[in-house]
């Protein structure tokens, strides 16, 4: 239904910018020429093709937003008064079963006849409705559309107006990032302020005891659930730790090699080959660490006997490191070029070697870059997800020994939220409150680490 | 600038190098060695973690298939309905047939089960589909129950303790015969690339999660890459130095570091429970992965936007076009190979992520084959998370297949930025 709505629209569109474009000529060749026009004839037709488009989306959006409350509020109307005066929670049950006896096409053998009778008013408001909208929808757009036709003149500044519509537009575009983050915000915020409802801010972020998964009904035994996320957090950095051990080393030197002792032809193949780490996907990596790296520990753990736990936070972590290295590389490579050569050659003038120039010149000056670019792969390191949920444990145990099975925020926050969602227990809003710490703490580490990359930038150009 | 190094003690030359140089030389032999050492390891482990997938995988795309020699026997097909006929009671008389020596109870229900499930409903197919086969004797290549496949892929151990393998010796036996007789090969697994997903490892396909992943990077690439050329846009050429615009650029920056599974959350709390979108959908996921992508297509646009000369800009403006008629006639087609190389490395980056979908319920069961953006879909990547997950030895096999082919579009699509960069790129 509404793929024609659309499609009609483009048509009119089309031809409204084939008109406007036929009106501009005819008005250029009655006052002598092309050149009296201020704009190109392509301009008009744009101007009165934009005129038409525009109204019309608009009146068309703001059917389909108010639609769905348009035809529950006149059903809501309709039914008996007794049924009216139900709970919101029964009410929204009762208009459930009016859809579904019009989504379904048929009636339920002992269908109420008054929800029937509902269900009657539904369907003839939706289809009223449909034509409502198409008709004001494609009327919505032809006055204005005409009203630009019918001002197409020699004078008209049609290239200026086109053009301020089109910056508007981009202008919406680049927006939209900053909708993003507030959409993030609200959204996490938002949940998160009704869990803090329930459980005190200070007992969620120092408390030590980390069990949702209880609190299921409210008259269970032990149904609070406990919900101290130290454990969590102590898992996480655990895990990041270890991911850390293995790209900050691994990462610097392979960056440090292949910017100040790599020949260009190894430079060409190798630097590719170390991002293809970068281009993997993390669920690549997750399978890999649990089923080659984790066993492949716990045996060599048990033949030096050790007890090792099959989700240890050892293979979770060495794997995430790995897969941490190219952005330690490549943004420290970045950082270490960055370096005036004037830098290195005073330095081998004074009869440094190439290891005493890069261990007393190059890191020094490279150095705060190098730390931008380690805050930013510790924030990779602790928002990484599907590693951790496929190779780490659930249980919360407040450990930092690497052979237990610790948890994370980001496993957290799976396991809470795949599955059977209640909106209103603090186990579903839990997962919004970690991920309203995750957020705010990525983020200050990323503000930190982008600005002292910009400000190191600065510094040397 | 200051050093700590001291001064040698004796003297000394090229020749004849004090204790001191030596040492200071060794240490720069070492230095090396270990920078070398570090991408030595990098590859090292690619090198394991391809060989460890595609060992493991390369098996999944051969099945095993038994011959049976079904004999459709008209006193089945009495019922009404064909559908009715008892399908699975024809596939157990014919392997019965086979090896008429078994003949108690428990014997029978263990050589039942070297078949999969599905015989049966390959059975019916067939019925309906050629109705005249009725009274005929018929043989059909079924397929092998998923342990009957996994000990034909030298995956299940036949030393091992009877008690703790999946066949047991009897079964081990039928299945020796069956190889001799020819009856029990394997063949290219045709099912795997055209079959959605199955709770049996034998009937499990890729097509589904395929076209999930499919609808999901058609929608992110229908939302993501005009918006994204647009912002790059209006942030490189048109936009005045002001608050705003640090606000827009600070904004874009963080997003692009903020953890993805932050993006799942504000799917979840805004595309579906506000606005109603219904879960575990292409379109949802779309909408999510575009927010995730937007930017990398505006960081590398941006950047491709800069390599324009500003002589094209100003060659444009000197003959009287306008700001916006520069843009879109010059610099726009100029900077194009550069934005769409980040636009395909931006949906590479969305075909492999799973974190975000897991939140708004791609995670479900879903057989069917997904039609359009609103049906429930699975996507590659959620496909692999979930058969990594199943208990049964074959699925990781399963796995590692649909690993392989994962890496194999992604290869694919980053060899083509790769191929567009180096063709399209101008050194002005």
């Amino acid at each position: 239904m509404y793929t024609y709505l659309l499609l009609c629209i483009l048509l009119i569109t089309t031809g409204a910018y084939f008109g406007g474009k036929a009106r501009a000529k005819t008005i250029a060749e009655a006052s002598g020429g092309m050149r009296t026009l201020h704009s190109l004839p392509s301009h008009y037709g744009m101007l009165t093709a934009l005129s038409y488009a525009i109204p019309a989306l608009l009146v068309f959006a703001l059917w389909r937003i108010f639609e769905g409350t348009i035809v529950t509020s006149l059903v809501t109307k309709s039914l008996p008064i007794e049924l009216q005066q139900l709970s919101p929670n029964r009410l929204s049950l009762v208009l459930n079963e009016v859809r579904n006896i019009v989504f379904s096409g048929f009636a339920s053998h002992n269908a109420d006849p008054a929800i029937q009778a509902a269900a009657d008013l539904y369907l003839s408001t939706m289809n009223w409705l449909k034509n409502a909208v198409a008709v004001s929808t494609l009327l919505g757009g032809l006055i204005p559309g005409a009203i630009a036709y019918r001002s197409i003149r020699k004078e008209l500044r049609a290239r200026n107006l086109v053009e301020g519509i089109g910056k508007v537009i981009l202008i919406g575009c680049s927006a939209v990032a900053i909708f993003t983050t507030l959409g993030i915000v609200f959204s996490v915020l938002f949940e998160s302020l009704r869990f803090f409802h329930a459980i005190p801010f200070f007992d969620f972020l120092f408390g030590l005891q980390w069990s949702p998964q209880t609190a299921m009904r409210v008259d269970q035994a032990g149904s609070s659930g406990a919900f101290g996320a130290v454990p969590v957090f102590a898992g996480t950095i655990l895990i990041a730790l270890i991911a850390m051990l293995v790209a900050i080393p691994v990462g610097l030197l392979a960056a440090i090699y292949l910017s100040e002792y790599a020949g260009s032809r190894m430079r060409t193949w190798a630097k590719p080959m170390l991002e293809i780490l970068a281009g993997i996907p993390t669920v690549v990596y997750g399978f890999f660490a649990a089923l080659t790296v984790a066993p492949l520990i716990r045996d060599i753990g048990q033949a030096i006997g050790l007890q090792v736990a099959s989700e240890s936070a050892l293979a979770a972590g060495l794997v995430m490191g790995i897969m941490i290295i190219p952005f330690v590389s490549s943004l420290s490579d970045d950082v270490i070029h960055a370096v005036p050569q004037a830098m290195r050659d005073g330095s081998f003038a004074l009869g440094a070697t190439r290891f005493e120039t890069i261990r007393l010149v190059i890191i020094p000056a490279a150095l705060p870059g190098i730390v931008g670019s380690i805050l930013l792969a510790v924030s990779r390191a602790i928002g990484e997800t599907m590693i951790v949920v496929m190779a780490a444990g659930l249980s919360a145990d407040l450990t930092f020994n690497p052979l237990k099975a610790v948890t994370t925020v980001t496993v957290q926050i799976v396991t809470l939220l795949v599955g059977d969602q209640e909106f209103d227990s603090p186990k579903t809003l839990a997962a919004f409150a970690l991920g309203l710490l995750l957020f705010v703490f990525t983020l200050f580490l990323n503000f930190i680490a982008l600005r002292v990359v910009r400000k190191y930038r600065e510094q040397y150009e | 600038m200051h050093t700590t190094m001291e001064t040698p003690a004796t003297t000394t030359n090229l020749l004849h190098p004090s204790k001191r140089l030596r040492q200071r030389y060794r240490a720069e032999r070492w230095f090396k060695r270990l920078g070398l050492l570090a991408i030595v390891l990098s590859l090292a482990f690619i090198a394991f973690l391809f060989f460890s997938i595609f060992s493991d995988g390369y098996t999944a795309f051969k099945q095993s298939y038994i011959a049976l020699d079904v004999n459709f026997a008209a006193e089945e097909f009495t019922q009404a309905k064909l559908a009715h006929a008892n399908f699975p009671g024809l596939v157990k008389k014919a392997m019965h047939s086979m090896f008429p020596e078994v003949d108690s109870r428990r014997g029978k229900k263990e050589l039942e089960s070297l078949v999969s499930p599905s015989a049966a409903y390959k059975l019916q197919d067939m019925v309906e589909e050629d109705p005249k086969i009725i009274g005929t004797t018929q043989k059909v290549w079924v397929l092998a129950g998923d342990d009957v496949d996994m000990l034909l892929k030298g995956k299940i151990d036949r030393k091992e303790k009877q008690s703790n393998r999946r066949l047991k010796d009897n079964q081990l036996a039928w299945i020796d015969r069956l190889i001799s007789d020819k009856k029990l090969e394997q063949k290219f697994n045709w099912n795997f690339f055209t079959a959605g997903d199955s709770r049996e490892p034998e009937l499990a396909g890729i097509w589904g999660a395929v076209k999930g992943s499919f609808l999901t990077l058609l929608i992110t690439l229908t939302l993501s890459f005009p918006i994204g050329v647009a912002s790059a846009v209006y942030l490189e050429e048109f936009a005045p130095e002001n608050k705003w615009t640090d606000l827009i650029e600070i904004n874009i920056n963080n997003l692009a570091a903020v953890p993805s599974i932050i993006f799942g959350l504000l799917g979840l709390a805004i595309f579906i429970n506000f606005w109603g979108l219904p879960r575990s959908t292409p379109i949802v996921g779309g909408l999510v992965l575009s927010l995730m992508t937007l930017p990398t297509i505006i960081i590398a646009g941006r950047a491709s936007l800069k390599s324009v000369p500003p002589s094209i800009r100003e060659a444009a403006l000197g003959v009287g076009a306008s700001k916006m008629q520069t843009v879109i006639h010059h610099v726009l087609p100029l900077a194009m190979p550069g934005m769409l190389t980040g636009t395909i490395i931006g949906m590479a980056q969305a075909l492999g992520e799973t974190a975000p979908l897991l939140m708004i319920g791609m995670v479900a069961f879903i057989v069917d084959i997904p039609g359009s953006i609103t049906d429930p879909a699975a996507v590659l990547p959620v496909q692999i998370y979930l058969w990594a997950d199943s208990p049964e030895r074959a699925f990781t096999e399963k796995t590692s297949a649909a690993i392989m082919i994962l890496l194999t579009f992604l290869v694919f699509m980053n060899s083509l930025a790769v191929y567009l960069r180096k063709k399209f790129e101008t050194k002005w």
